[in-house]
This record gives C-alpha cells, sequence and structure tokens, in this order.
C-alpha cells in the first residue's frame, strides 16, 4: 500500500515537473519553431500524456484500496466493540463472580476521593446496583473528567475487604477508559426499612439515604477536626455506622461542619454511599437536621 | 585580551556554582541554628507538635497531659497539637509543608522520613550540639523539668537516629513485631508449641490447618473462614527473613539489594503458602487480631505496639463481642526465625525530629518540649499504652515501671497480659534488634519489600502462574511503581548492578560545563605559555 502510495505521488511530481518543463518549451516553440523542436515537443506531449494517465490509474487504484481499507478497519472495530461488549459483565455477573476473580464492568461515576499518586478511589452506579473502585489507576488529567454520571469501562480482580463479611470492590490497579454516549446519575434509594436486615447489603455501594435517624455518637478520627468523622445513628434501636469521609467530602465546609456539630438525640435524614465495613458504614454525601 | 579570558572563566565558574547550589537547596532556606545564650522566658512563643496516636484516646490524654505539664514550666510556651492516626500522612504533610515553609516545629516521625525531609536544607535540627549543651542539653542545668541526661538514654536506640554522622531525632518509644499464637489451635492439631518457632514450623502447621470437613467448614475451628497465617506488615516481613538470612535489602550507601534471587527464593516460599490460602496480609484479608480472636487464624505476626487487640480478652477489639472465640489461649513468641539460637527482629518505633526555624528562641522551646516528651511523666504511661518500650533507662529502671513490669495478668486492662508479654519480649531481645539503612528514599525500599510480597500473594490467590517470567516482570514493575530507579543509588538485580538509564539532561549539562571549564583553563594556560614563549623569543 505505502509503495503504490509512494509511486502515485512520484508518477504525479513526475507528471507535474513534466508539465512544467513542457510549457516552457511551448512558449519557446510559438517564439520560433524548427523541426527538431517539434519532435521534442511531441516527445513531451506524450511523455506527459502517458504520466498522466498512469498517475490517474494508479490514483484510481490507490482510492479504491484505500476505500477496501476503510472497510476493513470499521468491519474490525465494529468487531472489537461486539467483543469488548461481550466481555462486560452485567451487574447480576459481577455479583455472581468469585472473590479474586478478574472482571470487566460498565459503570456511571457517582463521586470520587481526591486523587493521589496516581489512583483515584470511585463511587460507581448502573441501573442495577453498586461499585466501589478502589484506588483506580488514573492520571490527574483523567480523574479531572471523572465526573459525575461519566460512563467508564473497568477491568480489575473483584475484592473484599476485610476478608470476612467487607466490602466487595475491584482491588487497588483496576484501570478504565472512557466509553462515550449515555450518561447516568443514580437517585438515593430509601433503604431506611432495611436496617437491621440482611437484606441492606444487598445495597452495597449504592447511593442510598436513611430517614429520621437518631444521632447516638459523634466523633472525629483524630479527636479533633480535620480527617474522617464518625457518627453511629439508629432506627428504632438499631444502630448503622456513618463516616464522612475527608477525602470525599472534606472541602464541604458546610456539610463537614454540620456533621461535625451533630448531637445526640438528634433526628436527622441521610444521603450517602452505602460502604460496608463489616457491616454498613455509609460514606455520608449530604444530612438534614430535623431538629 | 587577558582579562577577556579572566573573565569569562570567572563568568563560568559563578554559573557552575549556581547550578551547583540551586540542585543542592530544598525550597526552604533556613539559617543553620545557634544555641541562645539565654531561654527567654518573658518572650511569648508558640509551637506545634504534630503526634500519632494509635486511635488510642489513652495515648491523646498522655500527649495533652504532656502539653499541660510543660506549658506549665514554661508558661510563655503555648503547644498546639495536631492528631495523626497514620505516620504516611504526617510524612506526606510534612513534605508538603517544606515547600510552603509551614513545618511544624516538633514532629512524630521515622529516621526513613527525616531522610527525606534532610533534601530541604537545614530543615530538620540537628542535634549534635544541643544534646549536649550544659545548660540547655538533655538533663542540662537551665532545664526546668526532670529530663533524663545522655547517659540515661538507651544507647542503642539514640544510635538509631542517627543519619550518616549526625543526630537528627531523638527515640519516642520503642516496639518490635511480635507472633501472635492461638495455643489452642496448635495442640489440638497434634503440636507442642516451642518458645522459639521456625518459618517451617509456621508453614508446616499452618498448612495442616487447611483441612476441611465433608460440609467444606474447616476441622479446626468448624468455621467456614480460616487463614492460618496473617502477617501485618509485609515490608518487615521481607527485611527480618532477608535479614535473617544473614542478607541486607540495602546498604548505608543506599545501594538497593532486594531485586536478586534471595528474595526471590523467599518469594517462592511465600507463594507456595499464599497458593493454598494458609498465608495472608492485612492488605488482602485484614487485621490478623480480628481472625485471631475470631478463632479464624492461627498465627499472626504485628507490632508489640499492637497487643491490645489480641486475644479473646484483649481490652480493645474490632470485631462484635459474640463474634469472640472465648475458648482458645493466645500467647506470645518472637517472629519465627531460621536460626532460632541467634533470634533476629526489627526495631521500631516512633521518633521525635525538630524543625528549624528563623527564630532560635522558638527552635529552643521547640528542643526543651522534645525533652520533655523523654521524662517519666510521659514515658512510662504512655509505653503502657501499648506494648512499647521506654527509650530512657530512667524510665525502664524506675520502680514504678519495674512494678508495672512484674503485674502482667492482674487486670485485662493496665496490666494485660499478652501487652505485658509483649512488652517483656522486647525488653529481653534489645541487643537482638535490628535497624535498616536510612537514606533519601529508603522509606520508598521499604514498601518496595513488601509489596513483592503483596503482589506474589495476591497473584497465587488470583490463580496467575508466578515463575521466573512473573518474577522479572515483578521486579520491574516494582522497581517503576517505586521509582526505585531513580533513587541515585545502584539497583542489584542477581548480583549484577542494573542499568540506571541515561543521565537526566541537568546532569549531562554539568559535566559538559565541567568539561568546558577544564577546556577553557587549559586553552588559557596554553595561551600564557605561548604569549611568554612569542615575548621571550621578541626579547632575544
Amino acid at each position: 500500500m505505502k509503495k503504490k502510495l509512494v509511486s502515485v505521488i512520484l508518477a504525479g511530481a513526475m507528471a507535474l515537473c513534466l508539465a512544467g518543463c513542457g510549457g516552457n518549451t511551448t512558449t519557446d516553440t510559438e517564439n520560433g519553431s524548427s523541426s527538431l523542436g517539434d519532435l521534442v515537443n511531441s516527445a513531451i506531449d506524450d511523455a506527459v500524456n502517458n504520466a498522466v494517465d498512469e498517475a490517474n490509474s494508479a490514483l484510481n487504484e490507490a482510492a479504491d484500496q484505500v476505500s477496501d481499507v476503510v472497510d476493513d478497519v470499521n468491519a474490525g472495530l465494529e468487531e472489537a466493540a461486539d467483543a469488548v461488549s461481550e466481555g462486560v459483565m452485567s451487574y447480576e455477573e459481577y455479583a455472581a463472580a468469585d472473590i479474586d476473580s478478574e472482571v470487566t464492568i460498565e459503570c456511571y461515576v457517582q463521586a470520587h476521593q481526591s486523587w493521589w499518586d496516581n489512583k483515584v478511589s470511585v463511587y460507581a452506579q448502573d441501573e442495577e446496583g453498586g461499585y466501589f473502585l478502589y484506588n483506580l489507576a488514573c492520571s490527574e488529567e483523567d480523574a479531572a473528567k471523572l465526573t459525575e454520571g461519566t460512563k467508564i469501562r473497568v477491568t480489575g480482580y473483584k475484592t473484599m475487604w476485610p476478608e470476612v463479611n467487607g466490602e466487595v470492590e475491584l482491588a487497588e490497579g483496576a484501570t478504565f477508559e472512557f466509553v462515550d454516549g449515555d450518561t447516568f446519575v443514580a437517585e438515593p434509594k430509601d433503604v431506611t426499612e432495611l436496617v437491621g436486615t440482611d437484606d441492606l447489603v444487598n445495597y452495597m455501594n449504592q447511593k442510598v439515604s436513611f430517614k429520621d435517624m437518631t444521632v447516638e455518637a459523634v466523633s472525629y478520627k483524630n479527636g479533633e477536626p480535620g480527617d474522617d468523622i464518625y457518627v453511629t445513628l439508629s432506627k428504632d434501636g438499631t444502630n448503622v455506622e456513618f463516616c464522612l469521609e475527608y477525602y470525599l467530602n472534606g472541602s464541604d465546609e458546610d456539610l463537614y461542619n454540620t456533621v461535625g456539630n451533630l448531637e445526640a438525640g438528634q433526628t436527622v435524614d441521610v444521603e450517602g454511599f452505602l460502604y460496608w465495613y463489616e457491616g454498613p458504614d455509609a460514606h455520608i454525601t449530604g444530612i438534614g437536621v430535623k431538629n | 585580551m587577558r582579562s577577556i579570558w579572566r573573565k569569562l572563566i570567572c563568568l563560568v565558574c559563578a554559573g557552575v556554582m549556581s547550578l551547583l547550589l540551586s540542585a543542592c537547596h530544598g525550597a526552604g532556606n533556613i539559617k543553620g541554628f545557634s544555641i541562645p545564650e539565654q531561654f527567654d522566658t518573658s518572650k511569648h512563643i508558640e509551637i506545634t507538635f504534630w503526634a500519632k496516636n494509635d486511635t488510642n484516646k489513652t495515648q491523646v490524654a498522655i500527649y495533652d497531659s504532656a502539653v499541660a505539664g510543660f506549658e506549665k514550666e514554661y508558661p510563655n510556651v503555648k503547644v498546639n497539637i495536631r492528631y495523626y492516626t497514620d505516620y504516611g500522612k504526617i510524612y506526606n504533610d510534612v513534605i508538603t509543608n517544606i515547600s510552603t515553609g509551614t513545618t511544624p516545629n516538633v514532629c512524630i516521625t521515622y529516621p526513613d522520613h527525616i531522610a527525606t525531609y534532610l533534601t530541604g536544607q537545614n530543615q530538620v535540627l540537628e542535634l549534635d550540639d544541643i544534646i549536649d549543651d550544659e545548660k540547655y542539653g538533655l538533663g542540662g542545668s537551665d532545664v526546668k523539668f526532670d529530663a533524663p541526661k545522655r547517659d540515661e538514654m538507651v544507647e542503642k536506640y539514640l544510635d538509631e537516629c542517627y543519619i550518616g554522622d549526625h543526630l537528627y531525632a531523638l527515640p519516642y518509644m520503642r516496639s518490635t513485631e511480635a507472633l501472635y499464637v492461638n495455643k489452642t489451635f496448635v495442640e489440638k492439631l497434634g503440636y507442642e508449641l516451642p518458645d522459639v518457632l521456625t518459618w517451617d514450623f509456621v508453614w508446616e502447621v499452618s498448612e495442616a490447618a487447611m483441612e476441611k470437613n465433608e460440609d467444606g467448614t474447616f476441622k479446626i475451628n468448624g468455621q467456614n473462614v480460616l487463614i492460618p497465617f496473617i502477617y501485618k506488615s509485609t515490608d518487615n516481613m521481607m527485611i527480618q527473613m532477608l535479614k535473617q538470612k544473614g542478607y541486607d535489602f540495602t546498604t548505608d550507601a543506599g545501594d538497593v539489594l532486594l531485586f536478586n534471587d534471595n528474595t526471590k527464593g523467599l518469594l517462592y516460599e511465600i507463594s507456595k503458602h499464599a497458593g493454598t490460602r494458609a498465608f495472608s496480609t492485612f492488605k488482602i484479608s485484614s487485621y490478623p487480631g480480628n481472625f485471631i480472636n475470631a478463632g479464624q487464624c492461627i498465627f499472626g505476626i504485628d507490632s508489640t505496639a499492637g497487643s491490645t487487640w489480641m486475644g479473646p480478652d484483649a481490652p480493645l477489639s474490632d470485631i462484635h463481642k459474640d463474634d469472640v472465640a472465648k475458648d482458645i489461649e493466645v500467647v506470645v513468641r518472637q517472629i519465627p526465625q531460621f536460626d532460632t539460637e541467634n533470634p533476629i527482629m526489627i526495631s521500631q518505633g516512633p521518633s521525635v525530629c525538630i524543625f528549624n526555624k528563623d527564630d532560635p528562641q522558638e527552635v529552643l522551646a521547640s528542643w526543651l518540649f522534645t525533652q520533655y516528651l523523654l521524662t517519666n511523666d510521659v514515658q512510662i504511661p504512655y509505653a503502657q499504652t501499648e506494648g512499647y518500650v521506654p527509650v530512657t533507662l530512667k524510665a525502664q529502671n524506675s520502680a514504678e515501671y519495674q512494678d508495672y513490669l512484674s503485674r502482667g495478668g492482674e487486670d485485662n486492662d493496665l496490666y494485660y497480659s499478652i501487652k505485658l508479654d509483649a512488652t517483656n519480649l522486647l525488653l529481653d531481645n534489645i541487643d537482638n534488634t535490628f535497624i535498616t539503612p536510612v537514606f533519601n528514599g529508603s522509606a520508598s525500599v521499604r514498601d518496595a519489600a513488601g509489596q513483592l510480597i503483596e503482589n506474589v500473594t495476591n497473584s497465587m490467590r488470583r490463580k496467575q502462574t508466578v515463575d521466573d517470567e512473573y518474577m522479572k516482570k515483578l521486579y520491574g514493575d516494582i522497581i517503576s511503581l517505586y521509582r526505585i530507579d531513580q533513587l541515585g543509588a545502584s539497583v542489584s538485580g542477581g548480583g549484577k548492578a542494573a542499568d540506571l538509564g541515561p543521565l537526566p539532561l541537568g546532569s549531562r549539562l554539568l559535566i559538559i560545563i565541567l568539561g568546558a571549564i577544564w577546556l577553557l583553563i587549559i586553552a588559557y594556560l596554553c595561551y600564557i605559555k605561548i604569549r611568554e614563549g612569542i615575548k621571550r623569543n621578541q626579547h632575544n
């Protein structure tokens, strides 16, 4: 293909050169011709015409070949896209996959923690379920593009930490690519009724809400503001653990101060991602204090 | 003409000097510290102290009490504490604050980290002079509280705070790693628990424990979960295994000796047991203590400073009380050894460094506060919060501390037996402990050592093939991930120095400029000689 293209270009260049030369000769002929001049002009005309014909022929051939290649590429792309889609798991397949097995999913970013050292932890979801992508391999530039609703395809290993009753997630080092097309922003699902039941775990990693919860305890991770805030809320006597992750929402001063200033006995509505650490341990993204 | 040559050479030399100086310089530019003649007690001084606690409220209370005690002695000094639960976060924050000139005054840290802080000129205070200062040195005449004198420090621990020839920190607390053993299960499997365990023993018992019932539960505990051997800190695991085998993983000069066949041999052994799931790590499974206390682990290796979380009666617990296996006995042993006659274990634990400031009075206040952290009022109660050992002989030999050591098992709180056993383990083995060389980047090499084990363990769990080809790729990946090849020292790969790639552009420019200077000097000398020769000829 390359050779042919070069031949075409050379032929074209030759034709142009010859045409250029021919032009000058013609002018000379008009100014005072001789029989030798006519012969030369005739030879030049023949050469030019032949070269142009060859060039046209080669161009047509090249165009046909380019068209074939484009068709092949398109077919290949379609095939590749089909292959990729075939490898992508539905949420149901992902949920059924063994721990430590390799998985590929497509999901929509809902939020992410602070980027650091080419890693970022992402809360993601599709219409079926939630995913936590722990320390996803990610450049700072790409992290900036992980906005709410963005669709990504992620490949990595499914894991659970702690190994018993822990958070199901994609292990550190999973890779991803952006997927053009639709976006999706999940609405929080009200799971208040599920507090204390075995069904709550089915909403792991999803955006959820709890209504009319009672504040039991609030403490800063380091004993003072500047890091995570641990919050225990209860519903009908059953405690649920919550955490304001500093690397997720620490920069939201209003939220941070509201959570930090909660007092035992207050009633709140709370939203967050249902992280799991030996039980529910939701990461707070919003709170409304009722009294 | 001669003056032009001179000027040219001077200019080039000045340029090179400025390049050299700027290359050596960190972001900060603080002048060196001179000990003031007198501490000015009339001047209000505020200092900041970045402290680390083990998510332990008692430790926080002790720090608060230390500040109150110090401020009582020096009312003109206000100490502001910022608490951390993670050494890594302190390290990151210090690095960030060096570049902005807003470092704390006093900081709990590790020597590995100080080595990096030292890349900023005069950032970390050299303590060589002040430690022996008659008035303000350790236990000096003008120190207002009962501080230890230099000969009342544990010399080995003080030595650990030297980087090169200079003292850059004081030790604060010391610990080592201990093997916490579910003795009940070991004996149930038909083994007698020795006083000092070998690695082979631990592997053998761990594999024996993997036998299952027909219903899929493990025979030893009747549960669905069993991880016989969990290591908390895999960097320590690799470093100690290599040391016990007689191999260093780095040299004092910063040469990295990790990526070779010695390490590979250990990784193959570990991979066998990761493949059967008899072995796992904290990063993969979680805290060894949680699994031990739930009867789901037989051997857990963790710091002696984590001993209050170990055992079914532990004062601290991270699992629900209903999940605690009450019918097991947990005991403390040294970490496994290759040579039981010559036990070797790591020395670890926090130290304290002081950051230099422009105001010498502020620096002196920081030094005095650091000394206060070595008083018995701080050392003894803080050591009692965990399996820590005080770093002063003054505290270790005090009647109060000796009484504490003698009362192990009296309760499950202050005198918790496992905590005191772990403490005594270190006190009995101070001479068997070692530290690793410290240099700029040594923290990365340490991380890399642990990551090798983590990767191999993960790969075996993921049914990947771990062979020589895998190891070759693993070494390359880890060297790249931790930028080991950019540390400026050599990296050993199977005993042969690795190709470190081309020199950075700055270095190449420097070499070219130096070469050019030499050429100019030689040319200049030739010019002088020729000129003198011509003059002589003209004269003759």
